[in-house]
């Protein structure tokens, strides 16, 4: 399921539109995007890029139906439980940028704009730039994964999401070895995003991962769920999925990567330093102050499903544990 | 009269039962109503919220009694107050049945551990005396001591709003809308106390009951 390759033209088009001070990540001519030419093709088999880019020209041009996305399916690293709906997962969110209510930003998202957009990668690492998003996914082959997703609030759902590993993002940007931490931005835009407008969080929101942790392979850049483009209100046109952290971790609608050599001040642990950390690894031993994280209630399963018990690191122990040997983990929350 | 016993009354007596109906359709998926993707937080929101609501109601009847000069609406205050019982227990109900899935030593370790939950719980049972003694026999029965008793439910508003206070994330811009409504209906009876109008007696409440 790879190897949609008619979005090439309209990247051509786009960089040559290329707005002076912004340049494309060029993946033919640079060593780096060399590199990761071949590793797609050795990972995707056929593919070069399996990116729809929903844009005009895309739209006009046959093949599949419009938002939907070529990827292969990755039963590796996807659990066995059963997805919840589109419904479920697309009407039941947190983001406050718009709106503090679960289904506000299904209201609110409605038009907003993801296109064109840019990501604004710097700090320390040798290519930094301003990039279209067209360039930034053009290398990476989509692939599907069905993860847990565990809120901070003590519910989950389990999602099938459509991205690349975060950390063959990274890697074409070569960071430095003074890249400790990534740090990520959402837009900022209170015309598009009402939420912004109310001073519920500091805005824009930021969160940050450890380098490993970011490099990782479970670490996603997610674009895509249920094999379409990602709706807006689940953090379209890019966001990030780390699934052995609570949700708050996972941001949305990502304008920008930083690489820095010190810990990032992320926006649920700046706002609320006692009650979410910067780990905020999905520990059932660590409740919150104010409420427990032994259980949680997992959606879709009507009125009478009973809580079930939250597994140390959503379930996803095996993979990550080994990136916290030795530290505390009710210290480092 | 004729009005309000047969127009009034059930009117009020509907409205606040419209709630809990409309979540109960929701619960069942009847009428194209659907309690949305997490429906034991919306009963459980929806019965706290309405319960709260109807708190707060209850305590607007007396300064409506005071501004109006009509007595109507101390004669509504019963129906509200007891439907503010009515949605709380509720609320307390589907924590302990669908929310915790019936398990009572996880319940019992929240109400210890939560404080929030503690000053909840504590305000519904507070509620529980003034339910048991809303009858116009209780009223005359008790007297003077009906009226001290029942200034109980100032505690109670107050817990409530603090326990919603209390379990938000962070946008605390609903519970300080509550917390404000609270302030002026409890700061108008201070006001009113230096200011010592007529008050209604216990036993001409009694009289105006209409059961």
């Amino acid at each position: 399921m790879n190897g949609n390759l008619n979005q090439r033209t309209a990247g051509a088009e786009m960089r040559k539109k290329t707005a002076a001070g912004e340049q494309g990540v060029p993946d033919k001519i640079t060593p780096c995007g060399t590199s990761l030419s071949r590793r797609a093709l050795l990972a995707g088999g056929a593919g070069l890029a399996a990116v729809q880019v929903l844009n005009a020209a895309a739209a006009r041009a046959p093949g599949p139906a419009p938002g939907s996305l070529a990827y292969a399916f990755d039963a590796k690293d996807s659990v066995a439980d059963k997805p919840n709906t589109f419904q479920d997962i697309s009407t039941y969110n947190n983001y406050y940028e718009f709106g503090t209510d679960k289904s506000d930003p299904a209201q609110n998202a409605k038009n907003f704009r993801t296109r064109p957009w840019s990501v604004t990668v710097g700090g320390a690492a040798e290519r930094g730039g301003t990039f279209h998003l067209e360039d930034i996914l053009r290398p990476h082959p989509l692939e599907e994964r069905i993860y847990r997703f565990r809120c901070v609030e003590a519910w989950s759902m389990v999602v099938p999401w459509v991205g690349f590993p975060l950390g063959d993002l990274l890697r074409r940007f070569r960071p430095t070895a003074n890249a400790k931490f990534v740090e990520f931005k959402t837009l900022y835009d209170p015309g598009q995003m009402p939420g912004q407008r109310v001073p519920v969080l500091p805005w824009p929101y930021v969160e940050g991962l450890r380098i490993d942790e970011a490099m990782h392979p479970l670490t996603m850049m997610v674009v895509g769920l249920y094999g379409k483009l990602l709706p807006n209100q689940n953090g379209a046109p890019l966001r990030l999925i780390v699934p052995w952290k609570y949700g708050f971790k996972s941001i949305k609608a990502i304008v920008g990567i930083r690489f820095t050599a010190t810990q990032p001040i992320t926006t649920w642990a700046g706002a609320a330093p006692n009650e979410y950390g910067f780990y905020a690894n999905v520990n059932p031993a660590v409740d919150h102050p104010r409420w427990s994280q032994a259980t949680e209630r997992r959606l879709g399963g009507g009125l009478f499903a009973p809580r079930i018990p939250t597994l140390p690191f959503n379930g996803y122990g095996a993979q990550v544990a080994a990136l916290y040997r030795g530290m505390n983990l009710r210290r480092n929350f | 009269m004729r009005t309000f016993r047969w127009i009034l009354k059930p009117a009020a007596f509907i409205a606040c039962l419209a709630p809990a109906l409309r979540m109960a359709a929701g619960a069942f998926a009847f009428g194209g109503y659907s309690l949305g993707a997490d429906p034991v937080a919306a009963l459980l929101h929806g019965c706290g919220r309405w319960g709260l609501n109807l708190l707060l109601i209850t305590l607007c009847m007396t300064p409506l009694k005071d501004l109006s000069g009509s007595l109507l609406p101390l004669r509504l205050r019963r129906m509200f107050g007891l439907y503010s019982f009515f949605y709380l227990a509720l609320h307390f109900t589907v924590y302990v049945v669908l929310d915790q899935s019936a398990n009572l030593a996880a319940v019992w370790q929240d109400i210890a551990k939560r404080p929030y939950i503690t000053i909840g719980l504590l305000g519904l049972l507070l509620l529980i005396p003034l339910a048991l003694t809303s009858t116009a026999r209780s009223m005359r029965r008790l007297g003077r001591r009906w009226s001290e008793l029942h200034r109980l439910i100032y505690v109670v508003a107050i817990l409530g709003v603090w326990h919603f206070w209390w379990q938000v994330k962070r946008d605390i811009r609903e519970p300080l809308l509550y917390a404000c409504g609270l302030g002026l209906l409890l700061g108008y009876r201070l006001w009113k106390r230096r200011a010592a109008p007529a008050r209604v007696s216990v036993g001409r409440l009694a009289e105006i009951d209409v059961v």
